[in-house]
């Protein structure tokens, strides 16, 4: 149990750092740009796309 | 070509900062536990790393189709670009403290001077999971980014792998030299950089796996580098003149 804890922890530190924002911001880009492009936007996902990334490397600066 | 020299220049810069970081770690081992503990860790390392690296490889690009691994490779090199981008943007402007190899390496010697003296040409296995642990996981870093850039481009694993070696060997020749760590690395404009490519790399990469057409093709990775360089430094602007509390490297 202890090796699966730390196995866990590992890759939790390895993904998310310390900054949960970027985590879930960079999966969360992809996923909204996805929605843009299938439901027929994929103009708008062009601009959207830098504009999120953007939008989240900002956020986690000012992240608490 | 020109988007194979960036990638070979992206992986050196990536490659070459991990290398610093886990040279910093074996000089001290092998200050302090001797240079056999030290490289015995070294070669472990490397052989670990090398084993999990054939392992991981070739699923990566056999079980998953194009598209799949284009947006999980995309949001891999987001989220550490991002990661490295944030962590530069605030040691610029002052909010988060600069990353010093020398005052590591002190560090290091130090929490291993307190561990007993090993006998003279004797392998200590303190020493020498400390070095292991070095290697192994700042070359993690670095199979990530070769993995991932390899794979993106059809599996041309070439140039990524080449930028890569050419950074370790550059600074395990200099380690080897000097016996010091390389303080004088410009650490944090490398990673400044490199993060910038890698946010832009990912960003082009998983919006043609989530099925963007980007209207410039491949000349947009550089116009999106080139926008993320001018966010970043309006931020570093920005966060300089904003008082705030300072973080630890």
């Amino acid at each position: 149990m202890k090796y699966v804890v730390g196995f866990g922890a590992f890759w939790w530190d390895f993904i998310v750092g310390d900054s949960i924002v970027l985590a879930i911001g960079g999966l969360g880009v992809l996923a909204l740009g996805a929605l843009l492009v299938h439901g027929g936007y994929p103009g708008v996902a062009e601009v959207a796309l830098p504009g999120i990334v953007i939008a989240t490397l900002v956020g986690s600066l000012y992240q608490r | 070509m020109n988007a194979t020299l960036i990638l070979v220049g992206a992986t050196f810069l990536a490659s070459l900062v991990e290398a610093v970081e886990a040279l910093t770690i074996v000089l001290a081992v092998g200050l302090t536990h001797g240079w056999r503990t030290a490289l015995l860790g070294v070669v472990a390392g490397s052989i670990a790393l090398a084993v999990l690296v054939a392992l991981l490889g070739p699923a990566l690009s056999s079980v998953i189709r194009l598209d799949q691994l284009q947006v999980l490779i995309g949001a891999l090199l987001l989220i550490f670009g991002l990661q490295w981008m944030r962590k530069a943007i605030q040691r610029a402007a002052g909010s988060r403290a600069m990353h010093d190899e020398a005052a590591i390496f002190e560090r290091e010697v130090a929490e291993l001077g307190r561990v007993p003296d090993p006998v003279k040409n004797d392998i200590d296995w303190n020493g020498f999971v400390v070095s292991f642990k070095g290697v192994f996981l700042e070359g993690l870093e670095v199979a990530f980014i070769v993995l991932t850039f390899g794979a993106s481009r059809d599996n041309t694993f070439g140039p990524a792998v080449l930028g890569a070696v050419l950074a370790f060997v550059l600074v395990a020749v200099i380690g080897a030299v000097v016996h010091r760590p390389l303080a004088r690395v410009p650490e944090n404009s490398i990673k400044f950089v490199v993060g910038v490519l890698l946010v832009a790399f990912g960003t082009f990469w998983g919006g043609e796996g989530i099925g963007v057409e980007w209207s410039l093709g491949d000349l947009m990775i550089p116009i999106l580098g080139a926008l993320y360089f001018l966010v970043a430094l309006a931020m570093v602007a920005l966060l300089a003149r904003t008082p705030r509390t300072r973080v630890a490297s």
